[in-house]
């Protein structure tokens, strides 16, 4: 019998509220199998389970905020014998998302020991018996206690209204969906998250000439009041493992400039014969650059830990993505050293959104070994990063400009980047880090090796 | 195409590209991806919605005439 625990996703959370089962007690689950979602200050993520085997009872009911490390429910490993079921628990904390679900109107009604005589006539009963509706659980309206027509009409309404689960609510509120025209396909029809994203006006384009009201639905704004608690917590998580940051690492700082003409030329070149949906933009390429840098250096690829260097086997790239106004996160590409750029580009769009619609892994927070920030698409020049503990180096890219420049003893035009980098003085020194930029430099000049 | 079916068009691949814009709240001549907050990815979409739903296949060269609301209008309706 194995706990499933409250998961550590990053070094900056010490709770996490879950949000929603996407399991149920009796389902056989996977080792890597995304098993429940998990509020953190940062973001909803979807955790995955470490352990095969059937999943068992379930401890912590949605909506509950529970500390790291908290069993969450038992998982009975394959082969094990049969778990004895443990009934759940709900903590005392108050359930904060809870109130927000709907009473539980689909569940099948709990069997009462003697049910008492009920009144009804025999086409209201059958009316019962046709619509699902229990009749021994209706209190009748007619005379005497009598059930009629409409209060078996009212119950079979009540059971068709469906379950929603808090997180899905949240995310139809922030998403603009209407609960009521979304089906669910938890159980009894509950409504889980993965449904009402895919309710999420899908308006692939309007027709031509179409005005866009008729096809695309305005996304809702999201819920003023939760949106500034939600920042606020953000802001905390991000500022907590920022200054643990600057008070435990000592960072040093490089920065070079790189010619990008060669990228620029055959990025351009390439993207003409592509579909529109798979062009590549620049990011992609400088993200595959510092992914095989880190690869070529491994000293900065990889973890400070009790007090030496853990060095990482696969370079799992994290990328800082910008939530907008609500802060930001910086999941990891897995193995992208090994991606091609198409593939890189491709995970790169798919982690953005996901990023964005709370939809991360908990393998994606908590994997990556190097980072990389690139606000070349805000404009500025250059970045220095502070580093992500317990990760020894993060790269920044900034802005990809025009500018003059010598090459061959001749004044040219030419695109450049700024990139640098921080890294965690007690790993490495100056010098690792001058080759780290140096290996995106050279990299980079070559594209279509990338 | 006219302007305003280009406008409709602009306000459609906004609002899918990045949920929660609206073109009509911005200055028509401010710079469009400063001023909806578009990163390269955002504008990526922006420009796969538009080719789509206009039938005509943007090029990157192009990308400077999305400079603006405006000049997209104008970039749009005058093919």
């Amino acid at each position: 019998m194995a706990e499933f625990l409250m998961p550590s996703l990053g070094a900056d959370m010490d709770e996490g509220t879950l949000l929603e089962w996407l399991v149920k007690p009796g389902d056989e689950v996977h080792k890597g199998d995304i098993v429940a979602v998990v509020d953190t200050a940062k973001a909803a993520v979807e955790v995955e389970c470490f352990e095969s085997g059937v999943f068992g009872s379930v401890l912590v009911e949605p909506g509950t905020t529970v500390p790291v490390g908290t069993p969450l429910a038992m998982i009975t490993p394959a082969g094990a014998a049969a778990a004895p079921v443990v009934p759940a628990v709900v903590p005392e904390a108050p359930a904060v998302a809870a109130e927000a679900a709907l009473p539980p109107v689909a569940g099948p009604p709990a069997p009462a020991p003697a049910p008492p005589r009920v009144l009804a006539p025999p086409p209201v009963r059958h009316l019962a018996r046709q619509l699902g509706v229990d009749i021994s659980q209706l209190r009748g309206t007619g005379r005497g206690g009598t059930v009629t027509h409409a209060d078996v009409e009212a119950a079979a309404a009540a059971q068709r209204r469906p379950r929603v689960s808090p997180f899905a609510r949240r995310l139809a509120g922030e998403l603009g969906v209407d609960l009521s025209i979304v089906r669910g396909t938890g159980p009894g029809g509950a409504i889980r998250a993965d449904d009402v994203r895919r309710a999420v006006p899908e308006a692939k384009a309007p027709p031509p000439e179409a005005a866009p009201e008729a096809a695309g639905r305005p996304a809702a704004p999201i819920a003023a009041e939760h949106s500034a608690e939600r920042q606020a917590a953000m802001r905390r998580a991000i500022g907590n493992l920022m200054a643990r940051s600057k008070r435990e690492i000592p960072h040093y700082y490089l920065s070079t400039t790189i010619d990008l003409e060669p990228m620029t030329q055959w990025l351009r070149a390439r993207n003409r014969e592509l579909p529109v949906a798979a062009r590549i933009v620049p990011a992609a390429m400088l993200l595959k650059a510092a992914a095989l840098a880190a690869r070529e250096v491994p000293q900065l690829n990889g973890f400070w830990l009790d007090d030496h260097f853990v060095h990482a086997e696969h370079v799992h790239l994290g990328v800082a993505i910008s939530l907008r106004d609500a802060g930001m996160v910086a999941p990891a590409i897995h193995d992208a050293d090994t991606l091609t750029v198409a593939d890189l580009m491709v995970r790169l769009r798919d982690l953005v959104t996901r990023a964005r619609t709370g939809r991360l892994r908990g393998s994606e927070m908590t994997d990556p070994t190097i980072t990389v920030t690139n606000l070349g698409d805000r404009g500025v020049e250059s970045v220095f990063g502070v580093i992500y503990p317990p990760q020894v180096a993060l790269a920044g890219f900034g802005k990809v400009t025009s500018a003059p420049c010598a090459v061959g003893g001749l004044l040219g035009v030419r695109s450049q980047v700024t990139v640098t980098l921080a890294a965690d003085h007690r790993a490495s020194d100056g010098y690792t880090g001058a080759r780290y930029l140096e290996a995106i430099a050279r990299l980079l000049q070559k594209p279509e090796e990338l | 195409m006219t302007p305003q079916q280009a406008r409709e068009q602009i306000g459609f691949a906004v609002k899918r590209a990045a949920p929660g814009s609206d073109i009509d709240v911005i200055d028509p001549d401010a710079d469009l991806r400063e001023a909806l907050d578009l990163d390269s990815l955002d504008f990526l979409q922006f420009v796969e919605i538009l080719s789509e739903t206009s039938g005509r296949r943007i090029e990157e060269d192009d990308y400077p005439e999305l400079a603006t609301l405006n000049s997209s209008i104008h970039f749009l309706s005058a093919r």
